[in-house]
């Protein structure tokens, strides 16, 4: 006994997960804190997650360069996982700054709110390290449960209430999925590292055509899928992203949806590499279809919080488009498009925080009439964050979605980029209908109730840096990127 | 100074703009001043230009700067190159020439908001001579994409009644043509990755030398075409240019017409058809038939409509089709033609456009039937929208002769010649529809009693058209100011599209310098 527990010790190395250490410290501390704090008051433990955040990107960036693995090979600190991290630290520390006056205005000033986002974060960094389907599926639940909870933290909120209970029930139905698919392919190949799953399978022959490892890749995918927001998987994501409190929405639209393809490359990309062109042609179809039903259904949206869902239903589906690319031009965009991503549309949901009235009845296309002028600064702030969701230099938009139909056509998939650049013209319609409202339309309501916190305006200008750079300048980052590919 | 000139030029506008956003808001007067001599100086950096003679000695692109952007190795690079040559020069000088007149026209007519229209003016100047400029097509598409977005503002919140739907189908238009050429765009770059040709970055010159496979190139150039034909508009592609024109504000108008048509031109001489030639042999009949169509067209319809703004525009839809038959006919006169019949097109139907503002202005209608004698009561305003008519006509002596004569002479030497035949109908139609429509609005006697109040030009208004004079008559007297800087861009131009064409149709024509040479 005492010699097993030698063993695993030696293979430990707790560098590995030094990032997601230091912030789970952090956010029980902060757990601690929330429960001695007076109630109501939550702005101190805000900027102490804050603190975290930034403390965990320092250690993050320090990895750099610097791959290290831990627990016998279950866990890797590579580039691609620092990039990812580096992309949910930023995801988090947006949705926090926006988060606090918002709680206040909603009333639910609860402190368990911040250290939830940082267990999240710190699940989506386990599933973006994970080498081992069971890290990976222990870090998806982190993030997820965190996000159950989140999602219904308005619990007077009928909305909230549905919008939680539905994303558990889908969720956990997703993950049973996964689950099998991991112990179905276990069964094949006697071990749920990816590596050694990819070793047993190109061993194995007619790995392409085995039953059971089909069928197990395919449910593994399946969890992913759902999490990503990929269609046919994509039903939850309207009703929770417009039932969750806003700044959670932003979190849920940025975060998992980048560990989830973080994740999938992994996965994809190494073990699954026998079956590579059955999953690119899979994902081929799977990439239209997400393209086409999130932009078609989000043309006839009324409420901008569900049109947003819609679109980011789209924005998996551009984001798929570079796996189905499958070469490290599709795979560095898509760590690039998430990154870029994050920014613009926490970006948008920054704004409807900002914008909305208690309850956030008035976030509908007509309830911004005229918010340009009467807010300017916010006015401008949504235009640069829907014209980057569009697609149109020079914001960062257009560098990722670049990037990624570049490494189809690299791949040689021009029909799909062709379907690509189609689908983000039909998307145009639906993102300028906003501007037209906030510019082209007189304003009905004086916006008095919008109050120009510091903090959201912090994360406001900080995303309008970052979709002005990634789009203007977008090289050093780019080439981040590149280095993270595997 | 030389070395950075085109960038200074460029960005100038954009510096101005940021300045721009620091001028109180209600100050309406000193925005506009300001804006005013941004765009000034600007044209007065892009003068020089104007007077190089290295124009006429070589057709290579001059002025260039070359800086490294994006370089991601076996990924893609992109690079900060820029150039002109005779082609590009005169659409450049163009840009910063009718910018002021562009901008001192809104003096009266835009109140509301000026701050925001300025700065988007500026943030227009850019986009516009940094396309024309751009010699690297990842940096093109960029700057290409970007003059949408303020002229979706201008139009959308500066614009008639109708301007909500003109905005957005504008910006769709546009962006689903431009859209399927970058995937064309990447593609070729990775062609040329794949056979291992030096290339630089998305550098068009490099590109020029591939032999792009015939299959391939045909998708490739349709992309291109469809990109360019909208925005040119070509018929039957045109329908978003009668909303935009009619509902823009008078300084959109001006610079819709003057300028960013011509950048669909442009992308079919610089882009489509050196870089795809053997395509385009295939096409070009068809393309051809098109520019015919839209001239017979655009006229048609033009003759039929009471409001003058739209037929206007209409007109624009015309006269396109006279460049686009001239390009077409790949021989120098039409070339040149093509290529002069552009700043033409600028001048007159800017001018046109600024007339249209100047009685909306005062009447605050555009339907013909409001008007009637006004050449009573406005006898320099008659004047002045006489000349311009006639150089819309293209009577000789005026600048729209020049233009559309080479053409079509040049469509008639080349293997074009029916279509040159039936397009000079279009002549007449454009005598009929403009002079009908000026004698109805200025002849006569005033029915109107709201007319006899009207005042003259004021002396703004007179000192925005006379530039615009002066080249109508400069083009249509000397027109070799242009062309000895424009012809040997446009040979080597020929050169390119016919050296990769199947068979060699004929000769390249001796320089057109001869044809309008005395000595």
């Amino acid at each position: 006994m005492e010699n097993l527990v030698q063993i695993a010790m030696q293979n430990v190395n707790l560098a590995a997960i030094l990032p997601s250490l230091v912030l789970c410290c952090f956010g029980m501390v902060l757990l601690l804190v929330s429960v001695f704090s007076k109630r109501g008051r939550t702005t101190h433990i805000a900027w102490m997650s804050i603190i975290a955040l930034a403390v965990t990107a320092l250690v993050t960036i320090s990895g750099w360069n610097h791959p290290q693995q831990g627990f016998a090979g279950s866990v890797v600190l590579d580039n691609f996982a620092n990039f990812f991290t580096i992309i949910f630290i930023i995801a988090a520390a947006l949705t926090i700054l926006i988060s606090d006056a918002y709680l206040q205005r909603e009333g639910y000033p609860v402190g368990e709110y911040y250290p939830l986002i940082l267990f999240s974060t710190a699940g989506a960094m386990w599933m973006a390290s994970g080498t081992d389907l069971m890290t990976i599926f222990l870090g998806l639940e982190v993030l997820s449960v965190a996000l159950y909870v989140l999602a219904g933290f308005f619990r007077n909120d009928v909305r909230s209430n549905e919008a939680g209970l539905k994303y558990f029930f889908l969720g956990a139905f997703s993950t049973g999925f996964l689950l099998y698919g991991a112990a179905l392919l276990y069964g094949v190949t006697g071990s749920t590292k990816i590596a050694v799953i990819a070793q047993q399978l190109s061993q194995l022959p007619n790995a392409a055509t085995n039953p059971m490892m089909l069928a197990g890749a395919f449910l593994l995918l399946v969890g992913f899928l759902f999490k990503v927001a990929i269609a046919p998987f994509h039903m939850w994501t309207p009703d929770v992203y417009q039932g969750a409190p806003t700044p959670v929405t932003a979190f849920m639209s940025a975060a998992p949806k980048a560990a989830g393809f973080a994740a999938l490359l992994r996965i994809t990309m190494i073990s699954l590499e026998t079956i590579q062109l059955d999953i690119s042609a899979l994902f081929w179809i799977l990439a239209v279809l997400t393209m086409i039903a999130g932009n078609f259904i989000a043309l006839s949206q009324t409420n901008i919080k569900r049109m947003l869902a819609y679109s980011s239903i789209a924005h998996a589906g551009y984001a798929l488009v570079g796996v189905v690319a499958w070469n490290q031009v599709g795979m560095s965009a898509i760590l690039f498009y998430m990154l870029v991503y994050t920014f613009m549309n926490i970006g948008a949901f920054a704004v409807l925080v900002l914008a909305g009235k208690k309850g956030e009845e008035n976030l509908t296309l007509e309830g911004f009439s005229g918010f340009g002028y009467k807010r300017p600064f916010l006015g401008v702030a949504m235009c640069i964050f829907l014209f980057a969701l569009m697609g149109i230099p020079p914001t960062a938009g257009f560098t990722g979605k670049f990037f990624v139909f570049a490494g189809a056509v690299k791949a040689g998939y021009i029909w799909l980029a062709v379907i690509g650049v189609l689908n983000s013209a039909v998307s145009l319609y639906y993102y300028l209908r906003v501007i037209v409202y906030m510019y082209f339309r007189d304003p009905k309501e004086d916006f008095a109730w919008v109050k120009l916190e510091i903090p959201a305006v912090v994360s406001i200008v900080l995303a309008i840096a970052g979709v002005l750079i990634l789009g203007i300048l977008p090289g050093p980052v780019m080439e981040l990127a590149k280095m993270a590919g595997f | 100074m030389a070395d950075y000139l085109l960038s200074l030029m460029t960005f100038f506008p954009l510096l101005g703009m940021l300045i721009l956003l620091f001028i109180p808001r209600d100050n309406d007067g000193l925005l506009k001043s300001f804006t005013l001599a941004v765009t000034l100086i600007t044209f007065l950096i892009s003068l020089p230009l104007a007077f190089d003679d290295v124009f006429t000695v070589s057709g290579g692109m001059h002025y260039r700067e070359f800086y490294e952007w994006i370089s991601l190795g076996s990924f893609f690079t992109m690079n900060y190159n820029v150039g002109v040559d005779g082609i590009s020069l005169w659409l450049v000088l163009l840009t910063t020439f009718i910018m002021p007149i562009a901008t001192l026209s809104t003096w009266k007519a835009v109140e509301k908001n000026v701050k925001g229209f300025m700065a988007l003016m500026l943030l227009l100047e850019t986009a516009l001579i940094g396309a024309f400029i751009s010699l690297d097509l990842f940096l093109f598409y960029i700057f290409w994409e970007l003059m949408l977005i303020p002229m979706y503002f201008m139009i959308g919140i500066w614009g008639g009644k109708n301007r909500i739907y003109a905005a957005v189908k504008f910006f769709i238009y546009t962006a689903v043509g431009s859209l399927l050429m970058l995937v064309a765009i990447i593609f070729v770059y990775y062609y040329a990755v794949k056979t291992g040709a030096p290339i630089e970055g998305f550098g068009v010159q490099e590109f020029y030398r591939l032999s792009i496979p015939a299959e391939a190139q045909h998708w490739l150039f349709l992309a291109f075409a469809l990109s360019f034909a909208i925005k040119v508009p070509m018929f039957p592609l045109h329908t978003w240019l009668p909303d935009a024109h009619t509902e823009a504000p008078t300084a959109g108008s001006v610079i819709l017409a003057a300028i960013m048509l011509k950048m669909g031109t442009y992308g079919y001489v610089r882009f489509a058809m050196p870089l795809f030639p053997e395509a385009l042999q295939t096409y070009l009949p068809y393309l051809a038939l098109l520019s015919v169509v839209g001239i017979i067209y655009g006229s048609l319809v033009a003759m039929m409509q009471d409001d003058v703004k739209k037929l206007v525009a209409y007109s624009s839809v015309a006269h396109l089709g006279f460049v686009m038959l001239g390009i077409f006919a790949l021989n120098m006169q039409g070339m040149a033609g093509g290529m002069i019949q552009m700043v033409n097109h600028g001048v007159s139907t800017g001018a046109l456009f600024l007339i249209v503002g100047f009685i909306y202005e005062r009447r605050h209608t555009r339907q013909i039937s409001e008007f009637g004698g006004l050449a009573h009561k406005m006898p320099i305003f008659a004047t002045i929208f006489l000349i311009i008519t006639l150089s819309s006509i293209g009577l000789p002596g005026t600048n729209g002769f020049v233009g559309e004569f080479l053409a079509l002479v040049g469509a008639f030497e080349s293997g074009l010649r029916w279509y040159a035949v039936v397009a000079t109908t279009g002549v007449i139609f454009a005598a009929v529809y403009m002079l009908w429509m000026y004698q109805r609005v200025m002849f006569g006697k005033i029915t109107n009693p709201e007319n006899e109040k009207l005042k003259d030009l004021s002396a703004r208004e007179i000192i925005l058209m006379l530039p615009l004079l002066l080249f109508v008559f400069w083009i249509g007297v000397y027109p070799n100011t242009f062309f000895e800087k424009m012809n040997p861009a446009m040979e080597q131009l020929l050169n390119q599209v016919k050296s990769k064409q199947v068979a060699v149709v004929e000769p390249i024509q001796p320089a057109l310098t001869r044809t309008f040479d005395s000595k």
